[in-house]
């Protein structure tokens, strides 16, 4: 079964005063994909967004959410896309309840559902009990919690966070990605989350885009990279020896189970399929080398980062 | 539309329910009393022209002379009008209205909306312009009030024209300021810098542009010690056109048109004349007279605020969105 296609970006660009901050950019994000957008600072992941929402107009180049052009009919787009900015604003002398309701009437709800949405919003994202208050009283992570809520007002389809955990404490950050993940799960809504923490982003997105000087260096499943940064192994164990030996490495590589075999200066670094620390041990003893350590572990995000970005 | 309005609705609703809205407002009310009522102030002036009858037919626009005169020491209501109240409370709703909402982080929240670009600032100087309107009808609908229980006089139907007229082109007047205001709000990226902005140029032409007119008059019109008359006519004259290029002389000049018959332009011109040995007493002006009298005043003033917000609107339409 085939997913619908909810974001196309086709060869979209856009230059700044002769420098292209987006390179012709092909992203294709499907239903329900949460989708982790991650780049180092200025590599034209704000950019490209506002290209997404119609906001800036690209130099070349066209992007789709939901089968509508964001640069033709940004209305269309508008509708049922909610943007969470990186530095989200609300009316500091309003309540958190109006700040609401005003975006509510933005998207010209009728005055019946206004209340009930902002009152829905709000209970899901727990600032129900703050709904009368001043925003300017909320604490950064309060004000994070409600510009989802805010986008919640709209039911939208697709859901763009720029930097949604910026500023939060690490439980404040745990909690919010869990009530995004939820909520995705729950209202099927595609996710686009920008962001430089990585940990964040494996532990709720599926699918990530890694772009630098606005081009995609990587795409895909979260899954499939990390295995092939690891050498398309699951896991990967580094062992320390004292001496090392060529022999040694193709004991080891006929182990079943071993996918590659690297060495790095004292370290060999073995990428298999599952936990082969005791065969692995067998062997090195068996071959009368001298074992000084050896890890394991699976595979992280740093590492696909760190991969793709000695690469490029 | 829909986007238009809701915004409208809102920043309407931030105009009066916020501190700065209503400090503006008790500002006005309470400056327009004390015009009136004060000491020396236009019930008093209009009390003793009432008592020493045919000057400027005083007895026939009392009611207009409410709003149009004052005694020794005092300024009339239309001073403070045309001089302050207006200017500061076109400057105050506008000064933020849109670098405000960027530096806050709102702007790029509110354009993610589904509504179009121009329902923002659209919507924002109707608003603007609405609550200028509701605070002239008040103040106006007061000292109004103040004359008739004070004074006993009720105003004609030419008097009740004329202040309609005069509260239509004193919206205009607001809408003008307002219009400045947002233009600067637009440009510079800190509220500072675009409060300051407006700041001075009401203060450059509230306060030195009659010393500026003055200067230019001199300069190009040297007065003799014991001038004559045709001396102090044309330097007169090159002094009132180069206050012209003020609004607020513009404004002022078509609001004691209307609200003093007798009068045709400048009132220190008559003077002028009258001292100068001229025999002409001024008799009033009818209302259409008046209108064509001041008419070149309003166009001016209304070609200047539709050019302010015009250049607001492409620049504020134009702008691109950028990642900071």
């Amino acid at each position: 079964m085939t997913k619908q296609l909810i974001v196309e970006t086709v060869d979209l660009t856009k230059n700044y005063d002769n420098t292209t901050v987006v390179d012709k950019l092909n992203l294709r994000i499907e239903e329900g994909d949460i989708f982790g957008f991650l780049g180092p600072n200025g590599a034209g992941k704000t950019t490209t967004i506002l290209m997404l929402l119609g906001l800036t107009e690209p130099t070349s180049g066209t992007a789709h959410i939901y089968g509508y052009n964001s640069t033709r009919e940004p209305l269309k787009v508008k509708r049922i896309t909610g943007y969470v900015p990186e530095k989200v604003g609300f009316y500091e002398d309003l309540a958190a309840g109006y700040n609401l309701a005003y975006t509510a009437r933005l998207n010209g709800l009728p005055e019946e559902l206004v209340i009930k949405r902002v009152d829905e919003s709000l209970d899901i994202v727990g600032l129900s009990e703050v709904a009368e208050q001043k925003v300017g009283e909320f604490s950064r992570g309060m004000k994070q919690r409600l510009a989802i809520a805010d986008i919640l007002i709209k039911m939208p389809k697709v859901a763009i966070l720029d930097e949604p955990t910026s500023g939060i404490d690490p439980e404040g950050i745990t909690q919010m990605l869990d009530m995004i993940a939820e909520i995705a799960k729950e209202r099927k809504m595609t996710v686009i989350m920008c962001s430089h923490q990585l940990y964040q982003v494996q532990r709720i997105c599926n699918r990530i885009g890694i772009l630098a000087k606005g081009q995609l260096v990587v795409e895909g499943l979260l899954d499939q990279l990390g295995r092939e940064a690891l050498g398309g192994g699951r896991l990967r164990i580094e062992v320390k020896l004292t001496e090392i030996t060529s022999e040694l490495i193709d004991c080891i590589r006929r182990i079943g189970g071993v996918v590659s075999v690297e060495r790095s200066g004292d370290l060999l670094l073995i990428s298999c399929l599952e936990d082969l620390r005791p065969q692995i041990a067998r062997v090195i003893v068996g071959a009368n080398g001298l074992l000084v350590e050896m890890k394991i572990q699976s595979y992280a995000l740093e590492d696909i980062y760190r991969k793709y970005f000695r690469e490029a | 539309m829909q986007g238009l309005m809701t915004v409208f609705y809102k920043e309407l609703a931030d105009h009066f329910t916020s501190w700065r809205g209503i400090i503006l407002f008790l500002m006005v009310l309470l400056v327009s009393v004390f015009a009136v009522l004060g000491p020396t102030g236009a019930i008093d002036n209009i009390r003793e022209q009432l008592a020493t009858p045919v000057q400027y037919g005083a007895g026939r626009f009392a009611f207009l002379y409410l709003f149009s005169t004052s005694g020794e020491g005092m300024y009339p209501f239309i001073w403070f009008i045309a001089r302050i109240l207006v200017p500061i409370v076109g400057i105050v709703l506008g000064l933020d209205a849109i670098n405000s909402e960027k530096s806050s982080g709102t702007m790029s929240r509110l354009l993610s909306q589904p509504i179009y670009r121009d329902a923002v600032i659209n919507g924002k100087f109707l608003a603007g312009v609405v609550t200028i309107a509701i605070m002239l009808t008040t103040t106006i609908l007061l000292v109004s009030a103040i004359g008739l229980t004070v004074l006993g006089v009720a105003p004609s139907s030419e008097e009740v024209a004329r202040l309609l007229l005069f509260w239509g082109i004193s919206i205009l007047y607001g809408a003008f300021w307002l219009g400045l205001a947002m233009l600067f709000s637009v440009y510079f990226q800190r509220v500072a810098t675009s409060a300051l902005t407006s700041m001075s140029i009401w203060i450059f032409f509230s306060f030195f542009m009659s010393m500026a007119a003055g200067l230019a008059a001199n300069v190009l019109a040297p007065m003799s010690q014991t001038p004559t008359a045709p001396e102090l006519l044309k330097n007169y004259g090159i002094q009132i056109t180069a206050s012209r290029i003020s609004p607020i002389m513009l404004f002022g000049e078509a609001a004691t048109v209307l609200l003093a018959p007798g009068a045709r332009t400048a009132g220190e011109m008559l003077q002028l004349l009258h001292a100068s040995g001229a025999r002409w007493m001024p008799g009033p002006l009818s209302l259409g007279q008046s209108l064509l009298t001041i008419w070149p005043h309003l166009a001016t003033i209304g070609g200047l605020t539709a050019a302010l917000f015009a250049i607001s609107y492409v620049k504020f339409m134009r702008e691109e969105i950028r990642a900071t």
